[in-house]
């Protein structure tokens, strides 16, 4: 299948999952990936992510709405699709008392074309803990097993659902190198986090996902450009809002005062920041605590989460102040 | 170009080949039985069990009038051997790996990768269910020494009934472990099939010694039709009738069990 001349090995059309108990974790979702693309899901934890994954991966069929992996149904179409993908799962599936090298021989034998099992291990640095068994591993040293078994068929789709959770900041920056040498090579990968750092990081595209829907996707920057800058300071001693100048005309959006700390958003950063300065100057007032911010995927990230809740009618932190 | 189409992607001299069914399963079966050596209280019962339960049967043998049955001491104790290796090194060990392998994760791991699901149960299962083989020929070969048994005169017989019990055991293990939360009920879940055919199915008390109503009830049981072969296949007592009857019961909740297992087996632990 081609759009704009790229072939998409992920397919999602209007994905639904609803669990034995009646939730509906994944709510009608739509997106595509590309050959070669590394895309992440995106979401605080209960967003959906896992249960997303696991549908594409073929270990539960949808309650609604359509997945093609490589062209074929991951659920219906196993024999099709496995020897082709690599899956990393969010947490565990060792026996406790087999070793590393054992571990590794076993999944060897069930994976078409398995490299050899001492060259993985190397590739995530396990293969001085080949003896040890797998109960006596460190949260991070599973994860980097799993990401080695995942590896071991060379796969043409690597699925990666939080990889780096559990590991310290080299054992991240690590597998983030690995991920960007595979995608280098023409993997695609689909992973998904909750550290924004690893999905700007390392994802061409991504979808951030609330509540079981996907509230923004694009690429990081266009996903950013979405929000706007911010910038907060505490008002002096002595001043109201109301004395700051004319907060539209700076290219302010809108803004919140909680207590004496002032929040402003605009996208027009420069503009805004540099009207602000330049009235306390003539003033001649501190601006304390004073934080000019661009925006960033936090910042949509965080956004979105709180436009969610609020339509939803859930409780908001900030208290809205007229101007 | 379609979607389908793999890219021509370089396999090194030191690739493995595709894997087939047998191979996964074997590579599978391997690292089971890695972990049956390693588990100390599944080898324990496994092993142990079966060769101490005769015993009691043949002391028990001793109050029973075994020649209105047609038996003998021996072609009571051995069928009753087979089935307690049947019942702990194969049912209930199995029961125990299906339910820990299901809690650390390893079965939804096993089905993101090529394995067909019934490759991860078989796999899983075949070294509890080759330790219940050797077992039995082992049993089998102890009485034929220490109980002046004689060589099986319908040894088809025999044969076919522990097969049949083998299998049937493996998926009534699926079964079990298909309700049965943790690894810790799953010491006390096997139990009541366990008991149930201990005492219905001629373990300790031949059929033919029992009630006439109460018997006929009791053929019904899964494991009945399996000591009913085995015991034949010594005696050659069994019709052929009697026979065919036996293998369909077998057959029957072999095929209940499966239909069970392929419908109600939990590959997750529940959240």
């Amino acid at each position: 299948m081609q759009t704009n001349g790229h072939e998409h090995v992920i397919e999602v059309t209007d994905l639904r999952r609803v669990y034995g108990g009646g939730f509906e974790a994944v709510r009608g979702i739509d997106f595509s990936v590309r050959r070669g693309e590394v895309f992440a899901l995106l979401g605080t934890n209960g967003a959906g992510k896992t249960s997303t994954v696991e549908l594409l991966e073929g270990l539960a069929a949808p309650a609604g709405g359509r997945v093609r992996v490589l062209g074929h149904d991951p659920y219906t179409e196993r024999a099709a699709v496995r020897p082709r993908t690599g899956v990393m799962l969010q947490e565990g599936g060792f026996p406790s008392e087999l070793t590393v090298a054992e571990t590794a021989r076993m999944w060897a034998g069930c994976v078409s074309g398995a490299r050899p099992p001492a060259e993985v291990l190397a590739l995530v640095g396990l293969e001085a803990k080949a003896g040890t068994r797998v109960k006596q591993l460190s949260g991070g040293q599973r994860r980097r097993l799993d990401l080695a078994l995942a590896l071991l068929g060379d796969p043409e789709v690597l699925f990666l659902d939080e990889p780096s959770t559990g590991l310290d900041a080299e054992g991240r920056r690590d597998t983030w190198e690995l991920v960007s040498g595979l995608r280098d090579a023409g993997t695609t990968v689909l992973l998904t986090t909750h550290y924004l750092e690893e999905a700007e990081n390392l994802a061409d595209r991504l979808a951030i996902m609330h509540e079981g829907r996907i509230a923004a996707t694009g690429t990081p920057a266009e996903v950013t450009a979405a929000q706007p800058s911010r910038i907060s300071f505490e008002l002096p001693d002595g001043y109201f809002v109301g004395d700051l100048p004319p907060l539209a005309e700076l290219g302010v959006s809108d803004h919140e005062a909680d207590g004496r700390t002032v929040k402003l958003r605009t996208r027009e950063l420069q503009r805004a920041a540099t009207g602000l300065l330049v009235w306390a100057a003539e003033a001649r007032v501190e601006l304390r605590r004073l934080d000019v911010r661009s925006a960033s995927l936090e910042e949509a990230f965080l956004s979105i989460a709180k436009e969610v809740s609020a339509r939803a009618g859930g409780p908001t932190t900030e208290k809205e102040y007229a101007a | 170009m379609s979607a389908t189409d793999a890219p021509a992607r370089a396999k090194g001299p030191a690739r493995a080949a595709a894997t087939t069914p047998a191979s996964r399963m074997t590579a599978l079966a391997r690292a089971e039985m890695t972990l049956l050596g390693r588990n100390k209280g599944t080898v324990f019962a496994a092993l142990f069990i079966p060769f101490v339960m005769p015993f009691s049967v043949r002391a028990g043998a001793e109050e029973m009038d075994l020649g209105k049955a047609g038996l003998t001491v021996g072609t009571l104790v051995l069928p009753a051997a087979v089935g307690f290796s049947l019942l702990f090194a194969v049912y209930s060990a199995l029961v125990g790996v299906f339910v820990v392998r299901r809690e650390e994760l390893v079965l939804k791991r096993l089905r993101t990768g090529e394995l067909r699901d019934v490759e991860i149960l078989g796999g899983s299962a075949l070294p509890a269910v080759l330790s219940g083989l050797v077992q039995s020929l082992l049993l089998a070969a102890g009485c034929m020494a220490l109980l002046d048994l004689s060589a099986p005169s319908a040894p088809h017989l025999a044969v076919l009934g522990l097969l049949l019990g083998l299998v049937m055991c493996a998926a009534l293990a699926a079964v079990t472990a298909s309700f049965t939360r943790t690894g810790e009920s799953a010491q006390v879940t096997p139990l009541p099939f366990t008991f149930v055919s201990m005492f219905g199915s001629g373990l300790f008390i031949p059929l033919d010694l029992l009630p006439d109503r109460l018997a006929s009830v009791c053929e019904l049981l899964p494991l009945t039709p399996v000591i009913t072969l085995v015991r034949g296949g010594w005696t050659g007592a069994l019709s052929a009738g009697e026979a065919l009857g036996a293998v369909a019961t077998a057959v029957a909740w072999t095929a209940v069990a499966v239909f069970a297992v392929r419908r109600r087996f939990r590959w997750e632990p529940r959240h």
